[in-house]
């Protein structure tokens, strides 16, 4: 096993072992139930199709995969950094993208058991409604796509510090920022409007994966957001050590 | 087995280190003596790979830190200050991990760790989280993860930080078993730590070496002082009155004393005088405090002279 695969594993072990990951897990799970509770079942029972209900709970259960990523990364390098067991792994034979990248493997396997718990909604709608078995899966496809590039915007942010606080501050704004792209798109002149709207990480973003159409361009802009945060995470360690 | 040759650190424009050359041996003991803040965590870390130097170059077994970083890593075992525990972890799993992370094979573990318990005497708490344990045995713990993959070249910066002074015991014992397998390098801003543990001393100051060698080597070379405590009973030797001030006017016409004072004010119906000259003259003395009817019921080559050497070159402009 490299070493990637080795800190996976503690780190995965670590988010078994402490409060913070059942915290969040439970958060996301009541929310999330809540939430479908609301837009399906309360007041507006019967008055959606299945395929709607779904859409309605893949747009509020992506906003809170999004959350539950900052709330999970944001340890992730900045504890290590502040109890000192980062210099054991910087003083070991381990390169930096394999502390980076089994990191945010531990992180976002966690996050994907987190996420597919919620599986329950779904198979609800399948049993008692009309909806595609693609359109679940795709939704889900979504989640864990979003899911990983906020995960690597918070490890970016938990590389630049050793507060935790801070670390959360500075994923929360990066994220925050770039679900509001196309919003603020929509204020501002081309051909910075057209730069925002291509790099915003929901609204048109999210349209696809939450109908259960699987867009390539947006797989792809997903996976090319976490790929830049990890290699920025990667670069900010490197050179942490020439401070 | 390590060589550093001009090595710098600045932290922005602050110098934190060097320009440090220096040679140290396989198999050598040496303690890096200095005060908080003087650069000794820098170096040590840059020795350990945890740390670029800004300039200069440092070999470790022949490998360049910056070109072959992982050579070096291999070859190297270190504590930080703080020991660089998971306290989610069991100690066995800790070790496991950390012996994993350092490249060994699931046998040489599974060999090692109860080794590696057994020397550092922690097999008692092997199933307990890390963080769950007393300083003393964290620190053993944080040795243990240094030692697990058995490095040539051992690093440790202030193993007893923290400890109480039965722990400091402890430590120092275990540190001492350790020098048949491994070069150590060891700093402390506490002078006995070093010389009761290292064969040779390094004195870092404003992030310098000021001076290096044994302890008798720098006591000899830069103490050119020689002191000694003489102990007399009062009232003499043939039952008349002497006084403290007729023993010191018997020392002062020792031919070499350069100082004398006393050191102890004699309330238990005994003076002690402290004693200067530039070569040894506890003979002398002792001759003439008794040719003058003086009763000498202890007389002791001071044992002060490395601490002397310490505090002359880095603590004397501060204080």
């Amino acid at each position: 096993m490299g070493a990637t695969g080795i800190i996976f594993r503690r780190e995965l072990r670590a988010y078994l072992r402490s409060p913070m990951g059942y915290i969040v897990a439970a958060v996301v799970l009541l929310l999330d139930g809540v939430l479908f509770y609301a837009v399906a079942l309360g007041p507006n029972a019967g008055q959606l199709l299945s395929g709607e209900a779904l859409r309605g709970f893949f747009y509020n259960a992506s906003g809170m995969t999004a959350v539950a990523a900052v709330a999970l990364s944001i340890r992730l390098i900045a504890e290590d950094r502040q109890t000192g067991t980062l210099l054991l792994l910087e003083t070991s034979p381990v390169k930096d993208w394999e502390i980076v990248l089994g990191k945010f493997l531990s992180a976002l396997a966690f996050l994907w058991g987190i996420t597919l718990a919620t599986a329950y909604i779904p198979l609800l709608l399948l049993v008692n409604g009309k909806i595609a078995l693609g359109h679940i899966l795709v939704g889900y496809l979504g989640m864990l796509f979003l899911g990983g590039a906020v995960l690597a915007i918070g490890l970016f942010a938990t590389a630049l510090t050793r507060h935790q606080l801070v670390a959360a501050a500075v994923a929360s704004v990066i994220t925050g920022s770039m679900f509001l792209f196309s919003t603020l798109a929509r204020v501002v002149g081309a051909p910075l409007a057209f730069v925002l709207d291509a790099l915003t990480l929901h609204d048109h973003r999210w349209t696809g994966f939450g109908s259960g159409v699987l867009n390539l361009s947006d797989a792809f802009y997903y996976a090319a957001v976490a790929y830049f945060f990890l290699y920025a995470a990667t670069r900010v360690m490197e050179l942490k050590r020439w401070e | 087995m390590v060589q550093l040759t001009e090595v710098t650190k600045y932290y922005g424009p602050k110098r934190a280190l060097g320009p440090v050359s220096c040679e140290i041996g396989k198999g050598d003991t040496v303690g890096f003596l200095g005060l908080n803040g003087v650069g000794k965590t820098t170096l040590l870390r840059i020795l350990a790979c945890g740390l670029r130097p800004s300039s200069g170059r440092v070999e470790i077994d022949g490998f360049d830190v910056l070109r072959s970083p992982h050579e070096v890593r291999k070859r190297v075992g270190y504590l930080p200050e703080t020991p660089p525990v998971y306290r989610d972890m069991t100690v066995r799993d800790y070790l496991a991990f950390a012996g994993r992370i350092k490249g060994m094979t699931a046998e040489a573990i599974a060999r090692r760790v109860p080794e590696v318990e057994a020397r550092t005497r922690i097999s008692e708490v092997s199933d307990m989280p890390t963080g769950h344990l007393s300083e003393g045995f964290r620190q053993r713990v944080g040795v243990a993860q240094a030692i697990v993959h058995e490095p040539e070249l051992l690093i440790l910066d202030e193993p007893t930080h923290d400890l109480d002074p039965v722990q400091i015991v402890e430590m120092r014992r275990m540190i001492r078993s350790l020098k048949d397998s491994h070069t150590i390098l060891i700093s402390s801003h506490i002078l006995p730590e070093i010389s009761q543990t290292c064969d040779r001393l390094l004195i870092l100051d404003d992030g310098e070496i000021v001076a290096t060698g044994t302890e008798e080597e720098l006591s000899g070379t830069l103490v050119r002082t020689r002191r000694m405590t003489v102990t007399i009973r009062l009232g003499g030797s043939d039952g008349t009155d002497r006084t403290s001030a007729d023993a010191e006017a018997a020392i002062r016409g020792v031919t070499g004393v350069t100082r004398t004072e006393v050191a102890d004010g004699g309330g238990d119906g005994a003076v002690t005088f402290e004693v200067e000259g530039e070569e040894d003259l506890r003979g002398a003395v002792c001759r003439a405090l008794v040719e003058g009817g003086h009763e000498v019921i202890a007389l002791a080559r001071s044992e002060r002279g490395l601490e002397r050497v310490f505090v002359d070159l880095v603590g004397g402009e501060r204080s």
